[in-house]
């Protein structure tokens, strides 16, 4: 086997070579530019973070369908949008009487229920109408069907709410920023943060010390294995597909918070992001996703700027997806399970 | 085995036929009493005259196409009758990419009752669907294209039929310099764009007229139109230290970079500019207060400028539709299809039934002939290459960004107006 | 019984808010008599009744009163829109809730009138779904497929009027079709007619095949290729320069069909970032043969494509190789990566001077030989049957070849193909290269198509397109790829003007198709095996290892 892949082991060694002479050469030639300051570096790590800590809200219930269900839920991105979008109608006649800027955290809340709701509400179906049929298909089949879901859903929103964009009202609360340790933070991508670093930790402890928790697990582990123990296999993944949805949701109204515009598309490119930081992070698992999310985040915010900038390349931001991506490819060609690795349910000796 | 061999004779036989049947397709030459040859299109006594358009009238970009299909419709209806027949208005969406143009205008270009064609709305639909129609000889005139290639001297015998009543860019991104470099004095600007070829012309043309007077570019940056997190890019600009960002770009993205711009740290004084694509009540929408006190380069809309002709338009618009015109080239679409209406009353011929001939290159040839049209736009006189716009570009401050207070000329104020 | 009544009225509700109804309505299946909207609502109003009368366990009279309810709950919840959208204003939140809908669906009447009528409505058009549920499938069918017929004309009016422009039709286009409207009614009805008789020979054809054989097998399957190929030829001539440049783009298609069908029909190699090769072939040809800017040299088309398949196959087998060690879904977001980052340098700003960036490559010439230039959408329609024709036939050597069988042993089973002795990395490059060449080919032909090369037309949309055709169509199998294409991509482009409602009924479509025929519509004989042998609860990993045994050749 060596001897057959000594021409691929060359290349990958030669693609590795090139990817971090790339980046060295990049960042000793910005360094040596000097066009930015400590301060503003520390500003690109902080947007970084907190453009990932959305992804890794979106992560997480894609990980943890697919820690499940072994499949890609492409329609995952759809639900994002679904209660992001429908909790607008919400918002904005809380905002013209005035609530919202009264009771902001009343408000907060009540728009993350109601866009939980909605978005646990849409995952549910799409699971029981579109993949519960197709769970003993091949892999390719409920690909396909999340495929169409994703587009059903995308233009069933079109439809109802219309082609434009809402935008979201201002929470005076969350205007201007804070200092952190001599940083300033946006209020709007701490709060992102925050409540990425609390969901996380409770979905974590949900999964790994609850009986419902310990049932997941043992689905993902083994399904038939799971229903020969007793345990309900189908309430276990609709119950899944709502704690991810619900997760869904909860991180559209933060994506309003901070982006303020809603609209039928938005859903498509997050989704794939999440993905992305899914797989990053070791697919099937929870940290993992949360911690896939971050990196992705700021190797986007930072990257351009470190290394291609340095390379003398114009508009470098306009390449940060090449970055992500290749970034991507890097780790599952070194690491194909993920940085952190292990399933959901993994415990192996 | 003589019946197969019947059957593929009875094959090979219906081949034949229907190959030299669709060999009939080619178009006439002449017809009635017109002789023309790019062919003739023939309007029966009491048959309406067929107009079609070619505009991107769903998607995000909906209110671009459609605000200009407003436009031609109510010219149909100002119009009533061309040479004696009622015009009807049919039309294919163009999507504003490459194929959608191309699948439109042969959609179009196959229907040989068609006389003529307003479109396309966005650049990248006409540079391949233009050759299309203009090889099937029905002639097009577009209300929004801006791209300078399109009109372009050296621009190839295959857009012989493609007109447009929209500004060229070059003009409109001279403008744009001229205003921040005179008016507002700034000496160090950055542009982003988008990605589109007409974000990335317009910018490009700023940049250039902008170092020609004597400024300095800082950067010229791009963004994807699905970006949403632009503070890193925008961090990027304020190491440069501009006075002024011009993004020409579309409202979801312009949206995000307005918003985000004011909190970036070494931005917080900078000046934003953009340009037509974004000049809407949405992008107040999509902004929301952080728009204030920004400009944007655009068509003068005002009635100061456009005159009474305008202020009609927009009542008759208010009437018909219940709300201002969506976008900036409505004005520009119904003259786009009063020319091409005068146009056709100028070439068609009658014969003794009553029933009209058109001929299509006399057509193209009497469009391009026009001087001194009096549209809303201004006085309409085409150049041999297809320009026919009288343009003027004015620069507009944005005053309140309340999206329920939109009204081009007041707020937002109109702050200046190209010399011409 | 109730409950199914509730679901097919929530659709209809669902349906008439998101627009689709209203967009229907301008579309008349008998001018003036009954618009295609009416026909939709009507449709799920029968449907109710049909679907429940099939559940229904009490037979007989039963049934029918099963389908009566379920009829009466559905136009009930409909009534139910009608009336609260009277007292609420929908339209701030609902778009499509305009006075034009409600204008329709409660046909100018007060709402509670509406809600009655829609409630009676539901009542006769569900005992009609029951009645026709319950009536042998011989009668059935026929009738469908001629009232199936009829909408089809009205939906496909624009297409049907293109076809007869010339004026020695216009007798049979007046007869068929209200100037400037929808079918006449003598028009729908002929066809009508027509199709239901035409459906019900074919029925009774099939069901006695013996007492109608006019011909023995072997010539009857000569006459249907020679049809096909008469149908082939004459198409394009005879449905116009639209209907031929639509073939072309499912032409286009079917060739990257072809190649994505090598990676992950045969092989099992999930590509998602399948537009890449697309798209590298189309800037070869274009930087090779363009007479504007971007142009490197002046070639012709003939010489400019055989280097874009090389390229495009070089490029196959470097992007192959670093995600050789990854597998299933990994693999698909890692080559969807690569898709974007190709589409991404191409857009740069900093690949600008050589790729053209957002503006492209232009003034790519038409294909010229022998002095005849290959200018409209006919001629490169002939241009892409040859290419696909090509290909396919390369494609089928292939899936008999060893290299084939190793294929599907990868797909079945990595490991088990790897203990069998196939040499994973050379087999799986020869995949990506060969898939990539084809697709190269396809991207070289929409070059000259469009005229220019422009990066915003290599979204990773198409790349899921190709999948989702390949899938319809039957993984691993060539005909299907082309049924595939033809309904999941020619059929959207004939439909062009209702727009947006494309994508939307064409995602209901793919979720349809998996549920109902999860195999594809011409699935390779492999596929049908191993679902049959799913379907009957055959361990997954059982089966696997049985068809890599079969199919690598042991």
């Amino acid at each position: 086997m060596t001897r057959r892949l000594n021409f691929v082991d060359a290349f990958l060694w030669a693609f590795r070579l090139m990817v971090v002479a790339v980046v060295v050469w990049g960042t000793v030639g910005t360094l040596r530019l000097g066009r930015y300051t400590g301060e503003q570096w520390m500003d690109f790590v902080v947007f970084g973070l907190a453009q990932g800590g959305i992804y890794a809200l979106i992560a997480l219930g894609y990980t943890m369908v697919y820690g499940i269900l072994r499949m890609i839920n492409f329609a995952h991105g759809e639900v994002f949008m679904s209660g992001a979008y429908t909790a607008y109608f919400v918002a904005a006649p809380l905002a013209a009487s005035g609530f919202l800027n009264r009771h902001p955290i009343l408000s907060l809340l009540l728009l993350v229920a109601v866009a939980a709701a909605v978005s646990l509400g849409v995952a549910v179906l799409v699971e029981r109408v579109a993949y519960r049929p197709l769970r003993r298909a091949p892999r390719l089949v409920p690909l396909i069907t999340a495929i169409g879901a994703s587009f059903f859903l995308q233009y069933a929103f079109r439809g109802l709410y219309g082609s434009g964009f809402k935008a979201y009202p201002e929470f005076e609360l969350f205007k201007g920023e804070w200092q952190v340790l001599g940083v300033g933070i946006l209020r709007t991508q701490a709060v992102v943060l925050v409540s990425a670093a609390v969901l996380m930790f409770a979905l974590y402890q949900f999964v790994m010390r609850t009986k419902v928790g310990k049932a997941m697990r043992a689905v993902s582990e083994d399904k038939d294995a799971a229903a020969l123990m007793g345990i309900d296999v189908d309430r276990i993944i609709v119950l899944t597909f709502a704690i991810g949805g619900a997760a869904a949701g909860a991180a559209g109204i933060l994506y309003a918070l901070v982006f303020k515009q809603v609209h039928f598309f938005m859903g498509f490119v997050p989704g794939i992001k999440a993905f992305t930081s899914a797989v990053l992070g070791g697919i099937g698992n929870i940290p993992g996703a949360m911690l896939g999310g971050l990196f992705l985040g700021v190797v986007e915010s930072v990257g351009p700027a470190l290394f291609l900038d340095g390379l003398g390349i114009r508009a470098p931001y306009q390449l940060k997806d090449v970055i992500a991506f290749t970034m991507l490819v890097m780790v599952l060609i070194f690491r194909p399970q993920g940085i952190l690795g292990e399933r959901l349910a993994a415990k192996r000796a | 085995m003589s019946k197969a061999k019947t059957i593929w004779a009875v094959l090979v036989g219906l081949v034949v036929a229907v190959t030299s049947w669709a060999a009939t397709y080619a178009a006439p030459v002449r017809m009635g009493p017109v002789t023309d040859d790019w062919g003739v299109v023939r309007v029966a006594r009491g048959q309406p005259i067929l107009i079609a358009y070619w505009l991107v009238v769903a998607g995000p970009d909906a209110s671009l196409g459609v605000d200009s299909r407003r436009g031609i419709e109510i010219a149909i209806d100002d119009k009533k009758t061309v040479a004696g027949h009622r015009v009807r208005l049919i039309g294919e969406d163009s999507g504003c990419n490459a194929e959608g143009g191309t699948t439109a205008a042969t959609k179009l270009a196959a229907n040989r009752q068609i006389v003529a064609a307003i479109g396309s709305s966005c650049s990248s639909e006409a540079v391949p669907g233009a050759p299309i129609l203009c090889k099937a000889g029905i002639v097009t005139v577009s209300p929004s294209n801006t791209a300078p290639k399109l009109t372009d001297p050296k621009r190839g015998p295959e857009y012989a039929c493609y007109l447009r009543t929209a500004h060229n860019d070059l003009v409109q991104g001279r403008a744009a310099a001229q205003f921040a470099y005179h008016v507002l004095g700034v000496r160090r600007a950055a542009t982003v764009h988008d990605g589109s070829p007409y974000a990335e012309g317009l910018a490009n043309v700023f940049a250039d007229v902008f170092k020609r007077l004597g400024g300095t570019i800082t950067s010229q940056e791009a963004v994807s139109p699905t970006d949403t997190d632009m503070r890193p890019m925008l961090t990027r600009i304020a190491a440069g230290r501009p006075q002024l960002i011009y993004y020409p770009i579309f409202i979801a993205a312009g949206g995000h970079i307005t918003r985000q711009a004011k909190e970036v740290a070494g931005l917080e004084k900078v000046t934003l500019m953009s340009a037509d694509g974004t000049f809407s009540p949405d992008f107040w929408k999509a902004a929301g207060e952080a728009a204030r006190g920004m400009y944007h380069s655009s068509p003068d809309l005002s009635v100061e400028a456009l005159g009474t002709k305008y202020q009609q338009f927009l009542d008759k618009h208010q009437k018909k539709y219940g709300e201002k015109p969506l976008s900036a080239f409505h004005a520009h679409a119904y003259d786009a299809a009063m020319m091409i209406f005068t146009a056709i009353e100028k070439v068609a011929k009658k014969d003794a039934q009553g029933n009209t001939y058109i001929g299509r290159k006399a057509l193209r040839d009497a469009l391009f002939a026009t001087r001194n049209f009096p549209g809303i736009t201004g006085n309409l006189t085409c150049n041999p290459h297809g320009d026919c716009a009288d343009p003027k570009i004015a620069v507009y401050q944005t005053m309140s960004a309340d999206p329920a207070k939109w009204n081009p000329g007041t707020d937002p104020k109109k702050v200046w107006a190209m010399k011409r | 019984m109730w409950r199914v009544g509730l679901v097919f009225g929530a659709v209809a509700c669902f349906l008439s808010l998101a627009g689709l109804v209203e967009a229907l309505h301008a579309r008349w299946v008998v001018d003036g008599w009954v618009s295609a909207g009416q026909v939709l609502l009507g449709s799920l109003l029968v449907g109710a009744g049909a679907v429940s009368a099939r559940r229904a366990r009490t037979p007989g009279v039963g049934r029918i009163g099963a389908g009566l309810v379920a009829g009466a709950t559905a136009g009930a919840t409909l009534g139910l829109l009608v009336w609260l959208s009277r007292q609420v204003d929908l339209r701030s939140v609902f778009v499509n809730a305009s006075p034009t809908l409600l204008q329709l669906l409660s046909a100018g009447r007060a709402p509670d009138e509406a809600w009655l009528g829609w409630t009676l409505l539901g009542i006769v058009l569900g005992g009609l779904g029951a009645g026709a549920a319950a009536a042998p499938r011989r009668a059935v069918g026929p009738l469908a497929t001629g009232l199936g017929t009829a909408v089809g004309l009205a939906l496909f009016q624009e297409l049907v009027l293109l076809v007869l422009q010339p004026e020695g039709l216009a007798p049979v286009r007046d007869w068929l079709f209200v100037a400037g409207g929808g079918p006449t009614v003598q028009g729908a009805a002929v066809v009508f007619a027509v199709a239901t008789g035409g459906a019900s020979v074919w029925q009774a054809v099939r069901a006695r095949p013996s007492r109608v054989a006019v011909l023995p097998p072997r010539v009857a399957r000569a006459v249907w290729v020679g049809v096909g190929l008469a149908a082939l030829a004459a198409l394009p001539v005879a449905g116009g320069p639209f209907v031929a440049q639509v073939l072309v783009i499912v032409g286009l298609y079917t060739l990257m069909g072809l190649g994505l069908n090598l990676e992950v029909g045969l092989a099992g190699l999930l590509d998602l970032g399948f537009v890449a090769f697309f798209a590298i072939g189309a800037y070869t040809v274009g930087l090779l043969t363009s007479v504007g800017e971007h142009g490197i040299a002046h070639w012709s088309f003939w010489a400019a494509v055989p280097v874009a398949v090389l390229v495009s196959l070089v490029a196959g087998v470097v992007l192959g190789i670093p995600v050789l060690g990854i597998r299933g879904d990994y693999l698909a977001i890692a080559t969807l990566g690569f898709g974007e980052i190709v589409r991404l340098l191409v857009l740069s700003d900093a690949l600008r001077p050589w790729v053209g960036g957002s503006q492209g490559v232009l003034a790519i010439p038409k294909p010229v030989l022998a002095g005849f230039e290959f200018s409209g959408p006919q001629h490169l329609y002939y241009l892409t049957v040859v290419a696909s024709a090509v290909v396919a036939f390369v494609a089928w050597r292939l899936q008999d070849s060893r290299l084939g069988r190793a294929w599907m042993a990868i797909r079945e089973d990595e490991d088990v193909a790897e203990a069998l002795g196939i040499n994973l990395v050379s087999v799986k490059l020869l995949a990506y290269g060969l898939g990539a060449a084809f697709a190269g080919m396809g991207g070289a032909i929409f070059a000259v198509m469009v005229g220019s090369v422009f990066p915003h037309s290599f979204q990773l949309l198409i790349s899921i397109q190709v999948v989702a055709l390949i899938i319809v169509g039957g993984m691993g199998s060539i005909p299907g790829v082309l049924v595939g294409s033809l309904i999941l991509i020619g059929l959207p482009e004939l439909l062009r003007e209702f727009g947006e409602f494309r994508f939307l009924v064409y995602g209901v479509a793919l979720v349809a198709m998996m549920l109902l025929r999860p195999e594809g519509l011409l699935p390779a004989a492999a596929q049908r095996r191993e679902l049959r042998a799913l379907e009957e609860g055959a361990e997954p990993v059982a089966v696997a290892a049985q068809e890599a045994v079969v199919e690598g050749g042991l």
